[in-house]
């Protein structure tokens, strides 16, 4: 076998987001990289010795971008660790993952950014970008080192879920960031306002005689935070949003020209408070899932491009964690396998068309995190997934790859499954065992 | 809606449940049994020998995670009078800190083959996930501000007794909305039987969104109380309360607690209830609290044991139904 054995992938529909390219055609890998693809790229036959794989007419797309995952480790090995989120996202179509920060101890120095990526690295899975902390230990109190961890490899800088709260101190992150051009991303949420409650505010959460969680401790937090944004010209990020005038904020913001992108995560767009039902903790998350006008107003932001991306916002808890009442229960969702499918069912409910729902977990997220990925080109790393953005399957314990079985949408059927995973010309997921030599 | 007690047997049949959770989801028809039921112990429970034999054999479980003199009590009472073997069991918050958590705790308990469980839990709905780990019956004694299903009912039987019937009446709740699961039962009972609820309380003491289950909200005690048959105090419940939710218990008690003024503007033989302990002087008036012609609240202290004997005999029968074995 050849060093660096070629790969013609033929009869596929490329579909790339970023060039709104989709055609039948082929595409040429040839080592790690993406050589050549197009339509009728192997009209005249493929290369001597290349490897053929036969698409089967399925779609290929550039490998899912997920900018939002809590991987486990270090610290929470017993919930998820790099191996098994790695074989999460490659089920699930993702290539790239950008992790959070929250883990024991947290990323603030430099060695952890260095041992996430370098683990990673080491297990060829999916690619990993940590985020690093804004603030030491992610306490709200003094700021990391965030220039010498974005050389060290932190791509952005959160406190995960804690939000910055303090505004002096959200002031200085934002102005600091700016020095070298960083991007912070906040969890919104005013934690006065937040403090004890662990469902939406609302009938459901005082039927259930729950502490609610108003849809305005988010908003207002978006609102400071944008007031902080004009104050020092820095880049903001906002994380998971999930209400209507929050994202309305945010939209009015971004035609006043400020430098504030968003993301959501599918539980906002795809559930609503209903889904805890009897209390049912596998629905307690962070934000909490809101009414129905939220997740409606949701839908709206993602269509008219006020949401620039989708992520998984993977927070995997173990039963302990799970299996107690609903206000002590652990908030999170396993999502990193379903982020495919369930961003498209905006495709399959007629909100959006196909490539514009795959644009927004590819393109649009490696975007906002200045990611060398989510799109087709010359020369870039062959990190492809091959999708049948129709096929069938569902959530369930048994179909989920994480260590953490706790999804939001456990029993829920979907359409729509990653068949093959490539990551620099590799394939860490083939469904079909569709390879032939 | 009083109608005669049923054969024994066919109560069985009308409440088909294995457990008693909450009211929410309750039939009228379930509720009527339940108080029909109960209606029977009231009178036996007044004779010398309050003993029958319908729970020889059966344990009974009082688990109780959060303090509780009452009800615990009443549970006691209600499942010895009809010769069950009862034992209490306090789980103190801190000792379940140690690790044991509630699911493991329920398998303990499981294990050595209760007949009913009667549980008490600081949190919301953690009697229903204690249910779904256990074989036996199992009785919300109580859980967080969720629900206090046999509360809700001797509430229910009292009115009953009192005043004939429960349909066509005004009820007006009164105070600490916010942390009751007492109120909560109360609404579902009586929007289920056809009584009129009103919800009297500063905002801050009110859930978001309470009148959309089915009660009309005021915020002036003269007001709500306008021509109401029954008022229902509610405990202030300060323990659980954290942040300025009142400025001071004299405004609270100027504004809010129950006195011979404001009580003026309810009917004129009105029903005063209160689900105890009391604080006097703060929700009510030591007078009002004790005015013998209109204060019912020893009265539901008693239909409290009846209520909870007719729940003991009522799910214990429903143990050998083989429909309800698994949950």
């Amino acid at each position: 076998m050849p060093l660096n054995p070629q790969k013609a992938l033929t009869n596929a529909r490329l579909l790339d987001p970023a060039t709104g390219l989709d055609v039948l055609g082929g595409l040429l890998v040839d080592g790690r990289t993406i050589t050549d693809f197009g339509q009728g790229l192997f009209k005249d036959g493929t290369p001597d010795g290349a490897e053929v794989i036969d698409c089967g007419g399925h779609c290929l797309i550039p490998g899912l971008v997920d900018i939002r995952a809590h991987l486990g480790e270090p610290g929470h090995e017993q919930k998820e660790t790099l191996a098994t989120a790695g074989r999460a996202a490659a089920a699930g179509g993702v290539t790239s993952i950008v992790c959070l920060p929250d883990t024991e101890p947290a990323i603030d120095d430099m060695s952890g950014v260095e041992f996430v990526a370098r683990r990673a690295r080491k297990l060829g899975l999916a690619k990993v970008y940590p985020y690093a902390a804004v603030t030491k230990n992610l306490e709200g109190k003094e700021l990391a080192e965030l220039g010498m961890l974005a050389d060290a490899g932190a791509v952005a800088f959160t406190d995960a879920l804690n939000p910055i709260a303090d505004a002096q101190l959200m002031r200085r992150a934002l102005s600091y960031a700016k020095t070298f051009g960083l991007l912070i991303a906040q969890h919104p949420e005013e934690p006065s306002l937040s403090k004890g409650s662990s469902m939406n505010a609302g009938e459901t959460a005082t039927r259930l005689g729950l502490v609610g969680n108003p849809a305005e401790a988010e908003v207002i937090m978006v609102e400071r935070d944008i007031r902080i944004v004009e104050l020092t010209g820095g880049r903001l990020h906002f994380a998971h949003l999930s209400t209507a005038a929050a994202i309305n904020a945010v939209r009015l913001a971004k035609a006043r020209g400020l430098a504030i992108t968003c993301d959501t995560a599918p539980p906002y767009f795809a559930l609503n408070e209903m889904a805890v039902g009897d209390y049912r903790t596998f629905a307690k998350l962070s934000p909490p899932l809101r009414a129905e006008a939220d997740r409606q107003a949701v839908i709206e932001g993602l269509k008219d491009g006020t949401i620039d991306a989708v992520a998984s916002d993977h927070l995997p808890q173990d039963e302990e964690s799970k299996r107690l009442p609903f206000a002590e229960a652990a908030p999170g969702g396993v999502g990193i396998q379903s982020l495919l499918a369930i961003t498209l069912e905006l495709y399959h409910n007629g909100h959006m068309d196909l490539i514009t729902a795959l644009d927004l977990i590819t393109r649009k997220s490696a975007e906002l995190m200045a990611l060398p990925a989510g799109r087709l080109s010359k020369g870039a790393a062959a990190d492809l997934t091959l999708i049948d953005p129709n096929r069938g399957w569902k959530i369930s314990e048994k179909t989920l790859v994480s260590k953490s079985k706790n999804s939001p949408f456990d029993g829920r059927p979907v359409q729509g499954q990653a068949l093959m995973t490539v990551v620099d010309g590799r394939i860490i997921h083939d469904v079909l065992n569709i390879e032939v030599r | 809606m009083n109608t005669d007690a049923c054969a024994p047997d066919d109560d069985a049949l009308a409440y088909r449940r294995r457990h008693l959770l909450g009211i929410e989801g309750l039939s009228p028809v379930e509720i009527t049994t339940l108080l029909d039921r109960s209606e029977s112990y009231v009178e036996q429970n007044r004779q010398v020998d309050k003993k029958k034999t319908v729970l020889r054999g059966r344990t009974i479980i009082n688990l109780f995670f959060e303090d509780s003199t009452r009800t615990r009590t009443s549970f006691e009472l209600a499942g010895k009078r009809l010769g069950g073997d009862v034992i209490n069991m306090s789980v103190s918050n801190s000792s379940v800190k140690k690790g044991e958590t509630l699911v493991d705790t329920s398998m303990t308990l499981n294990a050595m083959h209760p007949d009913v469980l009667v549980v008490r839990h600081p949190q919301s709905g953690a009697v229903k996930l204690l249910s779904e780990k256990v074989n036996c019956a199992v009785i919300n004694g109580g859980d967080g501000a969720h629900e206090h299903p046999t509360q809700a009912l001797l509430d229910a039987l009292t009115i009953r007794r009192r005043l004939g019937h429960l349909d066509g009446l005004t009820v007006a709740i009164c105070g600490d909305i916010l942390h009751s699961r007492v109120a909560r039962s109360n609404i579902h009972l009586l929007n289920t039987m056809g009584t009129r609820v009103r919800l009297i309380a500063p905002e801050t003491l009110l859930p978001t969104d309470i009148e959309r289950m089915g009660a009309e909200v005021f915020h002036d005690m003269k007001q709500g109380l306008e021509d109401v048959d029954i008022v229902m105090m509610l405990r202030l419940q300060r323990e659980r309360m954290r942040g300025n939710f009142f400025p001071s218990i004299r405004e609270y008690f100027h504004f809010f607690g129950l006195d011979y003024e404001k009580l003026s503007a309810a009917k004129e033989h009105a029903l005063i209830m209160h689900p105890g302990p009391m604080n006097r002087g703060v929700e009510i008036d030591s007078e009002v609290a004790d005015d013998f012609g209109r204060s019912v609240i020893r009265e539901q202290v008693e239909m409290g044991v009846a209520v909870r004997m007719a729940a003991l005999e009522i799910l214990t029968q429903n143990l050998d139904d083989p429909e309800l074995r698994t949950v």
